[in-house]
């Protein structure tokens, strides 16, 4: 009766394979809840994280609010938002995109303050506007790091999604909840086999990304 | 405020046992995982093509939500603080290797020449030269492994009451008092806030030779978050 025995009650059930509660539902869900808070987080983030990288100005404040963001508790947030708002997909988002957004504001930002100063002067030189070097100049260069940025961010929505299920919503929380309330361990070892899987599909499809969208040169740098 | 600290009975501690409780339940895995760290990242330096590995184990460990990682644990370890702490030491694993491995890779060469030719041996070079320059990526692992940690503590509260603050969490929706909530999130916030600024006062203290304040460029880049071991520590505020 080891982990392996209860994945593999789990998975070879075909109950859980179709239906409402059925794998391909509860990772759809998973994954729209994922992705609505990782565009939301970014919304918010990366411009702020472009502009003050580039201006090099509030870099304090920015650290200061990272800090204080990541000190709040995403559970408590999450439990606190559903007492105040009730059930919705309001108080779900909060705490997923509080916890999202410093690691993207302070990579982002870092990420541009550490663009080699010189082709900057030298792109300003040539008469480039201040929007123009920061998209055609800084943004290329310090895609790298940006992109890492984003993805520690979607691995911790990935993870950290599945308490959804304790107030009451969908995704694949809902396996780990529900098992460990009905004393079916082979549910809560699926539900965190599957989480722990989508964590490493969304780190292979960060690598993917990475590999098709920083130019080869800063590739080569790098 | 008249009553706005008495906690529920059936929680049995009072509010500052509940704060002790946490500040137990986030730490002790926080201590353990520097213990555990600093051979395993010592390993890493000496032997670089293990590091990889061991860096591609830690992040796979780390993509194990803390929810599933607890639940599939009271198997083995029953509902105890233990089932919280162990999988809060492997996500401080996560954070403090790499931190460690980049902060002992980054001392200079003439350093340690220097070290070798004053005699030093490799033991007493590693504690006295080697670990205090690496003083500040350590530290500034430290901080976010510690600060994760005090968050992560409420989920215990899903396994049977293991949450400490965050037993507080399930007596607010019980009760319907969301002011138990509110003292539970800001509570552990603040913890997470004092532990953070305890670990910056550390830092000064361990490290006179470094420029103290948030002020000015250049003296920030070795505190806060520099290159490579600046991403690695990003992945872990969870």
């Amino acid at each position: 009766m080891n982990v392996f025995h209860f994945g593999s009650l789990f998975f070879g059930d075909h109950a859980h394979w179709h239906g409402y509660d059925g794998i391909p539902t509860r990772l759809t869900e998973h994954i729209l809840y994922s992705l609505m808070a990782l565009a939301i987080a970014a919304a918010i983030g990366l411009p702020v994280g472009l502009v003050t990288g580039h201006t090099g100005r509030g870099g304090n404040a920015l650290a200061l609010i990272a800090t204080a963001a990541r000190a709040l508790p995403s559970f408590g947030l999450l439990v606190l938002m559903f007492v105040l708002l009730g059930l919705g997909l309001t108080p779900v988002m909060i705490p997923l995109v509080v916890l999202a957004v410093p690691p993207i504001l302070v990579t982002t930002y870092e990420a541009v303050r550490s663009v080699d100063p010189s082709p900057v002067d030298a792109a300003r030189g040539m008469g480039m506007t201040e929007p123009r070097i920061l998209l055609q100049v800084e943004v290329p260069v310090a895609l790298p790091l940006i992109l890492g940025g984003l993805r520690s961010a979607a691995i911790q929505i990935v993870s950290t999604a599945t308490i959804a299920a304790y107030v009451s919503f969908g995704g694949l929380g809902r396996y780990i909840v529900d098992g460990l309330y009905q004393h079916d361990y082979s549910k809560v070892v699926g539900g965190a086999t599957l989480v722990a899987l989508l964590a490493l599909v969304t780190l292979a499809v960060f690598w993917a990304l990475t590999r098709l969208a920083v130019s080869a040169g800063v590739r080569r740098s790098a | 405020m008249n009553g706005f600290f008495d906690i529920p009975s059936d929680l049995q501690h009072s509010y500052i046992g509940l704060i002790g409780l946490h500040v137990r339940e986030a730490l002790l895995p926080v201590l353990a995982g520097l213990l555990l760290s600093l051979p395993i990242a010592q390993v890493c330096v000496r032997f670089r093509w293990l590091y990889p590995p061991v860096l591609w184990a830690t992040t796979v460990l780390y993509a194990i939500p803390s929810l599933a990682f607890f639940v599939v644990l009271i198997d083995y370890t029953g509902l105890h603080e233990i089932t919280v702490m162990i999988p809060l030491t492997v996500y401080s694993l996560v954070v403090l290797v790499p931190a460690i491995v980049d902060g002992v890779r980054s001392v200079p060469q003439e350093t340690l020449a220097a070290a070798s030719a004053m005699g030093f041996g490799p033991v007493r070079r590693y504690a006295t030269v080697q670990l205090p320059i690496a003083a500040p990526a350590i530290i500034a692992g430290l901080r976010v492994a510690a600060v994760s940690s005090i968050s992560l503590v409420s989920v215990g509260m899903l396994i049977g009451n293991q949450g400490a603050l965050g037993n507080l969490l399930q007596d607010a929706n019980l009760y319907h008092r969301p002011r138990l909530a509110v003292l539970s999130v800001v509570t552990s916030a603040v913890l997470a806030v004092l532990v953070d600024a305890l670990l910056v006062l550390a830092r000064r203290l361990l490290t006179p030779w470094m420029p103290g304040g948030t002020g000015g460029r250049r003296p920030v880049e070795a505190d806060a978050r520099p290159t490579s071991a600046a991403l690695s520590l990003e992945d872990t505020s969870r």
